[in-house]
């Protein structure tokens, strides 16, 4: 949460088995170890389910990304129309201010416009 | 270890509660299943309920009843609880911890829907901070999410996800009791509106009270009990995951795991299934459930439920009762399962009565694909 107010999408990584995971956690899904360290995230993911949530007015995307590094998050696809966001889509995380709360959201491409 | 076999089961409170409570529906319920058990309130040694809400359930249950159970379980799976209770419930029979275990859940969100404090409780006792700031409309967009990458990945289309809905709406018709029994066909369910991408209104369950009630004992006893009892010959549970984003592929759920250990235990195969009682929260879990239950392949199951095949007449008879699509849905639905699968056995089903039903599979489904728990029970011959 400090790396991401301070601009950086990072994700755990364990120092035993090697594997990264999310959501962070104290020990490794993998392999419980306790030995875990946090490194930058390439940003890159792949849109691995997608639906648009409509309610009265409004409509939202919520998505599922496989990040490049292999663990899956739910986050929204923005930039884009929320029913045009495809499965397969190749996103970019960027970090918005979620009233007060960094938040990882992802933009359509490679290396977006942010 | 010992058999487990069901005796009396019922409702109370269905559809709208009329003015009830969440402990009147269900004391009314399970004062009818242990009547129809042969036995007396004071003879239930063993209590097994849990609620979406509060975590003094059992204890304001066995209060309410008047009963001091030996053994008493309050798990909370979900919408799968009740049919884990039943392994719990033969479990605790098997080592001599209690004789009559009575199973029962009931809740009012129609008549007395949870406020809006309760329901911001709910999210701040179980937090999902990683899920929760995206505001998914949770439990349907999770559901939702599941079916996009199901289409995706299998070419399943929004007709065969309807074709589910209609087969539940046409066993409801059949079903005086079931809360949704207008015509409805896969046009309308197309033409209703999206809810979350590709579920529409009609592609979800309903929200109606209800209360279920069923009492567990000894297959030894049950014999000198009850005319009918219905014998609990194998049941599975497996959970994987709790949020839609840690489930590892939306496409194969825990169900594998508790199908092959029901079927295993039970030592018969989906060829030999009668009536299927699945939980069919979303259009999306019965095609799901049967591809993982081994009723078709995976990939399957689009195809599969087209043609009326799980409908009156069709050759595979699935939620008899009109399912939580139809029949109705009181927050946590698989102890109406179990209800509906005990009538068909006893052929007390009236003019939905599947014929000679002798074998029937009961799957509950908690959370968001969470936790699986499968049942296969049969009539005595």
């Amino acid at each position: 949460m400090a790396a991401l107010r301070e601009g950086t999408f990072s994700l755990l990584h364990c120092m035993r088995c090697s594997l990264p995971h999310f959501y962070p956690r104290a020990v490794c899904p993998f392999c419980a170890s306790r030995e875990l360290r946090w490194v930058p995230a390439s940003g890159l993911g792949t849109v691995y389910s997608t639906t648009v949530v409509r309610s009265r007015a409004a409509m939202r995307n919520i998505a599922l990304i496989d990040l490049d590094e292999g663990p899956r998050m739910m986050s929204r696809v923005e930039e884009i129309e929320p029913e045009h966001v495809a499965i397969g889509m190749r996103v970019t995380a960027f970090i918005i201010d979620d009233g007060g709360t960094p938040l990882v959201i992802f933009t359509p491409g490679i290396g977006g416009s942010r | 270890m010992t058999g487990a076999a069901i005796l009396g089961v019922a409702q109370a409170g269905l559809g709208h509660a009329g003015g009830r409570t969440d402990q009147e529906i269900i004391a009314l319920a399970a004062v009818e299943a242990v009547n129809k058990s042969g036995l007396k309130m004071s003879e239930v040694d063993g209590l097994i309920t849990s609620s979406l809400t509060s975590p003094w359930w059992a204890l304001r249950t066995a209060e309410y009843l008047g009963v001091r159970p030996r053994f008493t379980e309050t798990t909370m799976f979900g919408g799968s609880s009740f049919v884990i209770d039943l392994l719990t419930a033969r479990r605790a029979i098997a080592a001599g911890e209690c004789n009559h275990v009575l199973i029962t859940y009931g809740d009012t969100p129609r008549s007395a829907p949870s406020s809006s404090e309760i329901n911001r409780m709910r999210a701040l006792l179980d937090p999902q901070v990683y899920e929760h700031p995206y505001k998914p409309f949770n439990p349907v967009t999770s559901y939702a999410l599941a079916a996009a990458r199901h289409m995706h990945q299998f070419g399943t289309t929004r007709e065969q996800l309807a074709a589910v809905a209609v087969a539940a709406r046409d066993w409801a018709r059949l079903n005086p009791e079931a809360f949704a029994r207008d015509p409805l066909s896969i046009e309308d369910v197309l033409a209703s509106p999206l809810v979350s991408d590709p579920l529409t209104v009609r592609d979800c369950c309903l929200v109606t009270d209800g209360a279920a009630a069923f009492v567990v004992t000894s297959s030894e006893r049950a014999t000198d009990l009850h005319d009918s009892p219905i014998d609990v010959l194998g049941v599975g549970h497996a959970h994987w995951h709790r949020q839609i984003s840690s489930m590892p592929d939306l496409t194969v759920t825990a169900a594998t795991e508790s199908g092959t250990t029901a079927f295993r235990e039970a030592g018969v195969t989906p060829a030999d299934i009668d009536i299927l009682e699945l939980y069919d929260a979303f259009t999306i879990n019965p095609i799901l459930f049967l591809e993982d239950l081994g009723f078709c392949a995976k990939g399957e199951g689009g195809a599969f439920v087209e043609n009326g095949r799980l409908g009156p007449g069709g050759s595979l008879p699935t939620n008899t009762n009109g399912g939580g699509l139809s029949f109705g849905h009181a927050g946590m639905y698989s102890a109406f399962l179990i209800v509906e699968a005990a009538c068909q056995l006893r052929g007390e089903a009236d003019v939905r009565q599947v014929a000679d039903a002798e074998l029937a599979l009961v799957h509950g489904n908690g959370g968001v694909l969470s936790s699986q728990a499968t049942a296969i029970l049969s009539r005595r011959r």
